[in-house]
């Protein structure tokens, strides 16, 4: 499990450090399908009906359904110029190295037990919902501010996992649907601000001005 | 740390004869890979004999340093592998000397650096300037992933860090972290290709070949065969770290260490052959990522004692 955990983290680190559209997109999916092992390997049996279960749904949605729609979208939009950060990869990066450092120097206000899990996994999940953050502020591109958030989702995942081991089944698989809903929203208002604007950089979407 | 003259004999017979054939394995893979035969694998072989019966040139702008940094080069190069159990135990070692190894291989940089502006040559000096930027960005995580080891193995010679005498389940995830950046420093420090390509001669993207073009003869045959043995320290630091050597040597240990070097040899050529080279303004951001994975590694060691 501290295979997985470390490359949920790896993962966001790539996010924050590529500058191609469609590999942080293949990141978030393999992110996506790592977290969803996870709580399959937390259960005593293998197969466990509940487990199953919501390991088939999520791995579904996060690494087939939500990716496939964000390529989608990405080719309606007809994005020619790949991630614009804010704030630079380099600097990013070193950003979340910090982020890294807090979420692991924090530890001790959180003595959550984890059980199931290794204790790893609450910094795992602090770095993950942070870099989700900071992705989120940092740039400027409505779909990779979609890319954050699905990444500050992954992130409060796991972090709902340590919590509670035992959500009823339907309770997260409405989580799962409202991610998928939320997602397909953002793509369609992607689509939309493509169409009136030319592009989606979200810092144009401040001023006002008449459409014809 | 008694004299024991088969191991010494050993050790510095695998310094000093076996790197070059590793470059022309590396050559080889890389040829394969183009579907050409490549050179023969004792081409280094070749060269250096040739170069070392010529005579050398010297540039009337340069000063002593320009002649004497090769040599000194070579015999740091050397020095520092002593400290590196190759095969069996390290031949030296005391507490402490991962900082001397550190400094020894920084030193060589620095004297390399030093010999390039001291031809006055402005692509020489432009050379060593990228030289010192991407150096200081890979010492650094260099630099940190000796203190991961250090924290993991609570030794601190080379040859405790890397004999696992008491502890050791080499396969941890700290432990992958750390091989994948001590590659990449592998890749940087010996100029292979996402970061460097050896291979190159035009003036305008080569690091350290641009430092070399006033050398010629012995001098650039020492340098050669310098970054032969860098090469192969490198390697020997990145097998040791992720499948370590144990106990004294053997026959069957020595031919296990060779393949796995070997092995290593072969995947440099396989990244070599199916990368492009970065352009010079995204290797920072490629170091500045691998030093972020080694504070994630030192992080999950600091961690995982604390426990």
């Amino acid at each position: 499990m501290e295979w997985l955990i470390t490359g949920i983290i790896l993962t966001s680190f790539v996010v924050l450090g590529s500058s191609r559209l469609a590999s942080s997109i293949r990141m978030v999916a393999l992110q996506g399908g790592l977290l969803s092992i996870l709580p399959v390997l937390s259960r005593p049996s293998f197969f466990d009906l509940h487990g199953l279960t919501l390991f088939i749904i999520s791995f579904f949605i996060k690494t087939v359904a939500i990716p496939v729609f964000l390529f989608r979208s990405l080719k309606q939009a007809k994005i020619q110029k790949e991630v614009e950060p804010i704030v630079s990869l380099h600097l990013s990066l070193v950003g979340g190295g910090a982020i890294l450092v807090m979420a692991f120097a924090s530890l001790r206000a959180f003595p959550l037990p984890t059980a199931p899990f290794p204790p790893l996994i609450i910094p795992a999940a602090l770095t993950t919902v942070l870099i989700g953050f900071f992705l989120l502020v940092s740039r400027t591109k409505a779909i990779t501010q979609v890319i954050g958030f699905l990444i500050l989702e992954n992130g409060v995942f796991l972090f709902g996992m340590t919590i509670i081991s035992d959500f009823p089944l339907t309770v997260e698989m409405g989580v799962l649907l409202d991610l998928l809903v939320g997602v397909f929203v953002m793509g369609i208002i992607i689509y939309h601000i493509n169409k009136t604007f030319d592009h989606i950089d979200t810092q144009a979407l401040s001023k006002l001005r008449d459409v014809e | 740390m008694e004299f024991d003259p088969v191991l010494w004999g050993l050790h510095l017979f695998l310094l000093l004869v076996a790197p070059p054939f590793f470059l022309g394995v590396i050559a080889k893979t890389k040829g394969w890979f183009v579907g050409r035969n490549g050179p023969p694998l004792l081409q280094l072989y070749y060269d250096l004999f040739k170069l070392f019966r010529k005579g050398a040139v010297y540039s009337k702008t340069t000063s002593s340093i320009f002649r004497m940094a090769p040599a000194a080069i070579f015999i740091l190069l050397i020095f520092a592998g002593l400290f590196l159990p190759i095969g069996g135990a390290a031949l030296l070692y005391f507490r402490g000397d991962i900082i001397l190894f550190a400094y020894l291989l920084g030193f060589t940089r620095f004297l390399l650096i030093l010999a390039a502006m001291d031809t006055g040559s402005s692509f020489e000096g432009m050379g060593a300037s990228r030289e010192v930027t991407f150096g200081a960005l890979s010492e650094l995580a260099f630099f940190l992933l000796l203190v991961v080891l250090v924290v993991t193995t609570g030794a601190l010679s080379l040859n405790g860090i890397f004999q696992w005498e008491s502890l050791h389940s080499t396969f941890k995830p700290v432990f992958l972290l750390l091989f994948f950046s001590f590659f990449l420093i592998l890749l940087t420090e010996n100029s292979r290709i996402p970061i460097d390509d050896p291979a190159t001669h035009l003036e305008l993207t080569m690091i350290h070949e641009v430092m070399i073009l006033d050398t010629s003869g012995p001098d650039l045959g020492f340098i050669l065969y310098g970054a032969s043995i860098k090469l192969f320290l490198f390697m020997t630091f990145a097998v040791s770290l992720l499948w370590p050597q144990t106990g004294g040597w053997s026959w069957f240990s020595l031919g296990f260490f060779l393949l796995k070097i070997l092995g290593v040899a072969v995947a440099i050529g396989v990244v070599e052959s199916s990368n492009a080279r970065l352009r010079l303004i995204k290797i920072p951001q490629l170091l500045i990522a691998n030093f972020v994975v080694t504070i994630f590694a030192l992080l999950v060691a600091i961690f995982g004692r604390a426990l």
